[in-house]
C-alpha cells in the first residue's frame, strides 16, 4: 500500500482527537508566524467548503413561489407544505424505507466479507478487495445506466426491491471499509481462546469479534444508509409515477416544478444527515484516553 | 494412541484450511450481491455494444465518427480540467494552512473539508443554483464591480464552480498528507542560507509535497469526469457533458446499444486513471477515508 493510504487515517485519528482543552501551542509563532494571507485564504476556503449549507437553512424559512436569496419572508410554510403535502412527504418515507432496507442488506454482506477478507492474504483476496471496492470510483452514471437496462427486463424498474438492491451494492464499501479499520486493532487470537473455551464460531462472533467491531458497523451502517437517502443519479432512472425517492423528488422541484418546498428538504435532510455522522465520531472521543 | 504432538499438528493444519474455506463463504455473499446488481448489468451492456444485431463494432466506430461524441468528450475534460485547477488553486494553501495550526484548529478545518462530501447531492446543487442564479446574491456583487454580464448559471463556470467544491476534500487530503511529511525546517534552513522565501518554497518545499499534489489532480479529475447532476443543473444544454450524452442517450433516445458503447469508454477511461493515480498514491483507499471520515481506528 501507498504512503497516502497509510498515512491518512493515522493523521486523520490525530487531528478528530485534538489535543485536550488546552491544545499547546506546537510552535514558536515569532520563529516561524503564519503570515496572514495564508489565514485569509484558509478561511475563505473554509466558507467555501461550508456555504450550501449556510444557504440552505436560511432559504427553508422563506415563502412559496420562488428560490429569492436572501428571502424577503420569515415563515414556516416550506416546512408544513414538506410534511403536509403527499409528493414530498411520499417520497421521504420511500427514501427511508429503501434506506434502511439497504442499510441492512449492505451492513451485513459488507461486514461478512471484511471479516472474511480480513483472514485472507492472498493475491486473489486482494483482487476481491478491490473488485468490492470499485463502485466507489465508478462514474455513478455509468452504473445508473447500465442497472436501468438491465433491471428493465427483470422487472425491477419502478419497484422498491430494485433500489434496495442497487443501493445496498453501492452501500458495501463503505461498509468494507469501516469495518475493516475497526479489525485493524483486533486481536485473532482471542477467536481461538474463546474456540478453545468451547464456544461456537456463531457464538463466538456474537460475543467476542461483533462487541469489539461494534463500532466499526454501526459506522457502516450509517454511511450505507446515508449514501442510500442521498443517492440521485441511480434513482432518477430506476423513478416511477407509482415510487419515488426524495432526492428524485428534489430533482424535479428544481427541474420541473419551480417548487422552493425543497429548502426544507435539503435543510432537513442536512441536519438529520450531519447529526448521524456527527454522533459516532463524538461517540469514540470519550473512550480514547 | 499415535503421537500427541503429531496429533496436534494435523488438526491444527485441518482447521487452518476449515478456517481458510470458511472466510472465503463469508465473502460469497457481498460477491453474490454485486455480481447480480453491477457486474451482470455491465456484462450485458458491453455485450449488447458489441454484439447487436451481430458481432459489430459499428456502436464503437460511431462513437468516434459521430462528431458529438468526441465533442462532448474534449467539453467534458476540459471541464474536469479547469475543475481540477481550480480545486488545486484552493486546495493547497488550505492543507498548507492545516499543517501550520495548532491542533485544535487542525481537527476542526478537517471536519470544514469533509462537509462537502456529506453534503446531500441534491441539496448542494440546489444552493449552488439560488446562489449563482441570475440576480442572486454572487451576481449582484459582481455587478457592483462592473461584471454583471458574466452568466454563471447556464455555463461552465457554474459548473465548474460547483464542482470543485465538492471534490476539494479529494485535492486536500492527499495533499495534507504529503505536506505534514514535510520537515519545515528545511525551509528554514534554506531562508537561513539567504533563500528568499519563493525560492526556498519552489526549491524546497514544492518539490517534496509533489507526490500529494500528482495524486489530489489524478483523483479529482478522474471524478469529475462522470458529474451529472451538476451539469444537468447547473450546465446549460447545449453544453452538455459526457453523463449528460450518456442518459440522453438512455432514456430519450432508447440507444441502448450506442449508451452501452460509451458506457464502456467512460468506464475504462475512469478506471485507467483510478488504476494509475492508485500506483501514484491509493486512490481507492483515499476515498474511503474521505468518505468515512476519520476510517476510526487502526
Amino acid at each position: 500500500m501507498s504512503s497516502l493510504a497509510q498515512d491518512t487515517p493515522e493523521l486523520l485519528e490525530t487531528a478528530a482527537i485534538t489535543a485536550g482543552p488546552r491544545g499547546r501551542r506546537r510552535r514558536d509563532r515569532s520563529v516561524d508566524p503564519i503570515p496572514w494571507w495564508l489565514a485569509v485564504v484558509g478561511i475563505a476556503v473554509a466558507v467555501y467548503f461550508t456555504l450550501p449549507t449556510l444557504v440552505v437553512i436560511p432559504m427553508s424559512f422563506g415563502g412559496q413561489g420562488s428560490f429569492q436569496f436572501p428571502p424577503k419572508e420569515f415563515t414556516f410554510e416550506l416546512y408544513r407544505n414538506f410534511f403536509t403535502n403527499p409528493k414530498w412527504i411520499g417520497s421521504l418515507l420511500n427514501s427511508l424505507l429503501v434506506a434502511v432496507l439497504a442499510a441492512m442488506i449492505a451492513t451485513t454482506v459488507g461486514t461478512a466479507a471484511a471479516l472474511g477478507l480480513n483472514n485472507l492474504t492472498s493475491r486473489f483476496s486482494r483482487l476481491v478487495r478491490t473488485l468490492l471496492m470499485v463502485s466507489m470510483v465508478t462514474p455513478a452514471i455509468v452504473i445508473a445506466v447500465a442497472v436501468y437496462i438491465s433491471f428493465l427486463q427483470w422487472h425491477l424498474v419502478g419497484s422498491m426491491w430494485g433500489y434496495v438492491f442497487a443501493h445496498a451494492a453501492i452501500g458495501v464499501p463503505f461498509v468494507l471499509v469501516s469495518v475493516t479499520s475497526a479489525l485493524g486493532g483486533f486481536d485473532t487470537k482471542l477467536l481461538r481462546a474463546s474456540a478453545s473455551l468451547g464456544a461456537s464460531p456463531v457464538r463466538t462472533f456474537l460475543r467476542v469479534t461483533l462487541p469489539l467491531i461494534g463500532r466499526g458497523v454501526a459506522t457502516g451502517a450509517v454511511f450505507a444508509f446515508v449514501t442510500s437517502l442521498d443517492e440521485v443519479v441511480i434513482a432518477l432512472f430506476l423513478r416511477s409515477p407509482t415510487f419515488q425517492t426524495l432526492p428524485v423528488q428534489m430533482y424535479t422541484a428544481v427541474t420541473v416544478e419551480v417548487d422552493p418546498t425543497i429548502a426544507a428538504a435539503s435543510s432537513l435532510v442536512v441536519v438529520t444527515v450531519t447529526l448521524l455522522l456527527l454522533i459516532p465520531m463524538l461517540a469514540r472521543r470519550p473512550k480514547r484516553r | 494412541m499415535t503421537d500427541p504432538t503429531t496429533d496436534i499438528a494435523t488438526v491444527t493444519r485441518a482447521q487452518q484450511r476449515r478456517r481458510i474455506n470458511a472466510n472465503w463463504m463469508l465473502l460469497v455473499p457481498a460477491l453474490v450481491l454485486l455480481t447480480a446488481v453491477l457486474l451482470v448489468p455491465l456484462a450485458q451492456s458491453f455485450i449488447r455494444s458489441i454484439a447487436s444485431p451481430t458481432w459489430t463494432l459499428e456502436h464503437y466506430i460511431e462513437l468516434f465518427t459521430d462528431g458529438v461524441t468526441l465533442t462532448v468528450l474534449g467539453r467534458t475534460a476540459t471541464t474536469a480540467a479547469l475543475t481540477t485547477v481550480v480545486a488545486f488553486l484552493l486546495g493547497y494553501p488550505y492543507a498548507y494552512f492545516m499543517t501550520r495550526v495548532s491542533d485544535r484548529s487542525r481537527a476542526i478545518l478537517l471536519v470544514i473539508v469533509l462537509i462537502p462530501f456529506w453534503t446531500s447531492v441534491m441539496a448542494r446543487n440546489f444552493a449552488w443554483l439560488v446562489i449563482l442564479q441570475r440576480g442572486g446574491p454572487v451576481q449582484t456583487a459582481l455587478s457592483w464591480i462592473g461584471l454583471g454580464d458574466i452568466q454563471l448559471v447556464g455555463s461552465q463556470i457554474g459548473v465548474t464552480i460547483a464542482m470543485s467544491q465538492v471534490l476539494l476534500p479529494f485535492m486536500v487530503l492527499p495533499l495534507f498528507s504529503s505536506l505534514s511529511a514535510i520537515d519545515r525546517r528545511l525551509l528554514l534552513a534554506a531562508r537561513g542560507l539567504g533563500s528568499p522565501p519563493i525560492v526556498a518554497f519552489w526549491k524546497v518545499y514544492w518539490p517534496l509535497s509533489r507526490g500529494g499534489v500528482v495524486a489530489g489532480l489524478i483523483l479529482v479529475f478522474t471524478l469529475s469526469l462522470g458529474f451529472y447532476v451538476t451539469p444537468a443543473l447547473l450546465g446549460s444544454p447545449q453544453q452538455s457533458l459526457i453523463a449528460q450524452l450518456l442518459a440522453q442517450r438512455t432514456m430519450q433516445l432508447l440507444d441502448f446499444e450506442g449508451a452501452g458503447a460509451l458506457g464502456m469508454v467512460v468506464l475504462v477511461i475512469t478506471l485507467l486513471l483510478v488504476a494509475w493515480a492508485n500506483r501514484v498514491g491509493g486512490t481507492i483507499s483515499a476515498i474511503g477515508v474521505v468518505a468515512t471520515g476519520s476510517g476510526a481506528r487502526r
